[in-house]
């Protein structure tokens, strides 16, 4: 465990280090001067001047990707130049919303989307079956935007059950940072559960016509036991890696939703810093999320380590 | 929600005992920048300005200039002193004094403060004195007759010394100024909180004891936030939502020209592209262009009536609209022959416009138009912060841009068309305009003032650098139990005398 443990966070650092190039490189493809975009309406050339100078946007690409990663290595990511906080205060205090809305919009998918997988599974070409097929065809075509707009329509202009938008602290107010953040985490993971439908509904066909399956059944195994216990449980090794690597995905995922429910998250925060040529801010959350979704690629390895004993020699 | 509902129920039955906080909350179009009036970029920041912050002078609906932090004014007769009067007995929010000796570094923060975007603004004032605790001059290197509009806006506010001097540069993510609200705290993208301040110098006019901006990007979801009665005012929503915020009674909407202006700029000499393009070579093409179109069609296709055509940097309602350069009917014959003179029957650009969804709608609307007299306009959209870089370097040859407008028609005039200008992205440069430009800055004379646009207006209108289309109507749509709302033209909320009924 630990030789695995050490191989893996090895091979993390050159990762990361790619990761900053890339990301440094990315922001430099960006159109516009980012100092005229800064400066506003106005465009004051003394202001021009002074955030070029003050963010070194006229010094070579290496010496600024050195000033950058030099802040970096101290924990230091830059200032917002839109709203003169640092780039570290903004993701600490964004990631828990976005985290939360994942997290709920997670819950959501794998209810629905594993239930529906293997309902859909043990009853194969069923009217169970087609439902869930049919309810994973809309999940995924359906613009997330679209959905969000409808839903506030429905549930806060025609009914009043829920606020149209934005966010409330759960310290503040469970229930209605509950409330806020329903609809956007069901817009969110609506898309997702249909995806983990359909995995979930192929590793569990998959695994009950192995011949174990069909030997525990021979065995006189009660059917419900052979599929949750026997089948369920071996189908979970794929599902597990796909939520993973959708949990990053989520957190991307989060930029539309937010949006559209102006929830002042991880995803509104590079929106936002994109068209404002915030770029300290920018470099900042996506070297963040990158770390993150690395960091989780390492947690899926480690689960897989756990849940399939053939890893472990 | 019952619970909050039922709250909202019996503060609305209390309305008039003064113990139930009273909450104004208001939506906005988008996210403001950082709430420091020396730094600050954005048109929407300065919404929430009027909240925190107050001014030496307002404006009113009529554009006049009224106290507000100063009680008074009085210039030299030369033009180069300004003496103001402050209020006496106003006091920051931080308990620190408003006097004179504040007036001063607040200005001189304003001139002086690295990245300051208020240093253009006040260049020509070159030194402040403190005449005593409640007077201060102005001295100016030149005459600049724009000054008082330009504090009415965010080179007027004060901010308190003692705050500012212990912040720096972080002042604006806790501002202390003299406004009706102090600040109390900012969730960044999202909701901006503000509370009563007990000692604002006009506390009989302020009715909400908090007040909180969200900036909700989508207009859509902007509204819907008021249909559920989340939000008790919003700013700026789709011109296509005010038939039916009309036809229910729960809601009220006002509307007013706005200070500035949307036109198309062309490149006549920004870079070398210019001379590529037969409408940036050629003024009888640009008039041949402005011919082809019909502005009022363009107000009720792009922005489905709720606009103002016009052809001037100000709407043909502002009092300093040149009435010496009407606006020219659509001829398309008459464009046709020009083109034919110019020899370039059917000259081609390219049309750069931000990806918005009013600027791509009207690029297509004068597309389509310019094409009936012999036009190929090819629209290029690109996002705005590329396209006011491409404009800058002069990558372009036609360009769909807004300007939010200033009180003093200087403001919509000097930086854009004068030679050299930050904001003059043609490449502009004629010896009659800039003449004018200067001498109207010159004197506080209103009619020779008047003299000088009329005849910027004339010249302009010959060489057409920018083809003015029209002015927009700030859109503000609210809670019918809100009363005392005010449309000022320059597109600010005013809280003052804003309550519920």
């Amino acid at each position: 465990m630990i030789d695995f443990l050490l191989k893996r966070l090895s091979a993390i650092i050159p990762t990361l280090f790619f990761v900053s190039v890339l990301i440094f490189g990315l922001q430099q493809l960006l159109p516009g001067d980012p100092a005229i975009a800064m400066a506003g309406e106005d465009h004051d050339p003394n202001a021009v001047a002074y955030l070029r100078a003050k963010f070194h946007l006229d010094e070579p690409l290496p010496v600024r990707y050195a000033y950058w990663m030099k802040g970096v290595l101290r924990g230091d990511l830059g200032d917002s130049v839109r709203i003169q906080r640092p780039v570290t205060e903004l993701i600490a205090e964004k990631l828990p919303v976005t985290l939360e809305l994942a997290a709920l919009a997670m819950v959501i998918a794998l209810t629905i989307g594993v239930t529906a997988g293997l309902v859909s599974a043990v009853y194969k070409d069923t009217a169970w079956d087609y439902a869930a097929n049919l309810f994973a065809l809309w999940g995924i075509s359906i613009p997330n935007f679209w959905l969000g707009i409808l839903l506030i329509l429905l549930f806060a202009v025609h009914l009043g059950w829920l606020p149209a938008s934005g966010y409330v602290s759960p310290f503040e107010s469970l229930h209605d940072n509950l409330a806020a953040l329903i609809m956007p985490a069901f817009v969110l993971g609506n898309a997702f559960a249909a995806v983990l439908m359909r995995h979930t509904r192929s590793a569990m066909l998959q695994v009950l016509s192995s011949d174990y399956v069909r030997t525990a059944r021979a065995k006189g195994v009660p059917e419900r036991t052979v599929v949750l216990r026997h089948a369920f449980r071996n189908a979970l090794t794929p599902v597990i890696t796909l939520g993973a690597l959708q949990l990053g995905e989520l957190l991307s995922g989060a930029v539309l939703t937010e949006q559209v429910f102006s929830i002042p998250g991880f995803g509104k925060l590079i929106v936002d810093a994109v068209f404002n040529r915030d770029y300290l801010v920018v470099q900042g959350v996506v070297l963040f999320t990158a770390t993150v979704y690395i960091a989780l690629n390492l947690l899926a390895d480690i689960a897989y380590f756990l849940a399939n004993p053939k890893m472990r020699t | 929600m019952n619970r909050r509902l039922a709250i909202l129920s019996l503060c609305a039955a209390l309305a008039a005992v003064p113990t139930c906080a009273q909450t104004l909350r208001i939506g906005l179009a988008e996210d403001p920048d950082v709430l420091d009036p020396t730094l600050a970029r954005t048109f929407v920041g300065r919404i929430v300005f009027a909240a925190v912050c107050d001014k030496l002078f307002d404006l009113d609906e009529k554009l006049n200039i009224v106290p507000q932090l100063a009680t008074s004014y009085q210039w030299s007769p030369d033009y180069k002193t300004l003496t103001l009067k402050i209020r006496q007995g106003v006091t920051f929010h931080d308990g620190e004094k408003l006097d004179a000796a504040a007036v001063k570094f607040s200005l001189e923060r304003h001139k002086t403060m690295a990245g300051s975007n208020r240093r253009g603004e006040l260049t020509p004032v070159s030194t402040i004195d403190v005449v005593d605790s409640d007077t201060v001059r102005l001295n100016l290197s030149a005459p600049f007759a724009p000054l008082l509009a330009v504090l009415t806006d965010r080179a007027g506010m004060m901010v308190s010394p003692k705050a500012a001097k212990a912040e720096g540069e972080k002042f604006g993510v806790h501002p202390v100024c003299a406004g009706p609200y102090k600040f109390v705290d900012r969730v960044a993208q999202g909701r901006i909180s503000f509370e009563r301040f007990p000692n604002y110098w006009n506390k009989a006019a302020i009715h909400f004891d908090k007040v909180y901006y969200e900036p909700i990007a989508d207009s859509q979801v902007r509204l819907a936030n008021l249909k559920s009665g989340q939000l008790d005012l919003i700013e700026r929503f789709n011109p296509s939502d005010i038939a039916g915020l009309k036809g229910d009674s729960r809601f009220k909407v006002s509307k007013i020209v706005e200070l500035g202006y949307q036109g198309i700029t062309f490149n006549l000499a920004k870079s070398d592209l210019a001379q590529k393009n037969p409408a940036g070579k050629d003024p009888r093409v640009r008039e041949a262009f402005e011919l082809s179109l019909d502005r009022d069609a363009i107000v009720q296709v792009a922005m489905e009536g709720e606009a103002l055509a016009g052809n001037q940097w100000v709407a043909p309602t502002n009092s300093w609209y040149s009435k010496a350069d009407p606006i020219p009917k659509r001829d398309v014959d008459r464009a046709k022959a020009l083109l034919k003179e110019a020899g370039v029957p059917n000259p081609s650009f390219e049309l750069m416009t931000p990806t918005t969804s009013d600027a791509q709608r009207i690029a297509q609307v004068v597309q389509a138009m310019a094409k009936e007299a012999g036009f190929d306009v090819k629209i290029r959209s690109t996002e705005f912060s590329t396209t006011l870089d491409m404009a800058d370097k002069g990558q372009f040859d036609a360009y769909v841009l807004a300007w939010s407008g200033r009180a003093d028609p200087d403001g919509n005039l000097f930086s854009h068309l004068g030679c050299k200008q930050p904001l003059t992205y043609s490449g502009y440069c004629n010896p009659v305009v800039d003449e004018a430009l200067a001498k109207q800055r010159a004197t506080g004379d209103r009619a020779e003032r008047q003299k000088y646009f009329d005849q910027i207006a004339l010249q302009e209108g010959k060489d057409r650098p920018i083809v003015y289309l029209f002015h927009r109507h700030w859109l503000w749509a609210y809670t019918n139990k809100l009363s005392g709302f005010r449309t000022v033209p320059d597109g600010m909320i005013r809280l003052q005398d804003l309550k519920f009924n």
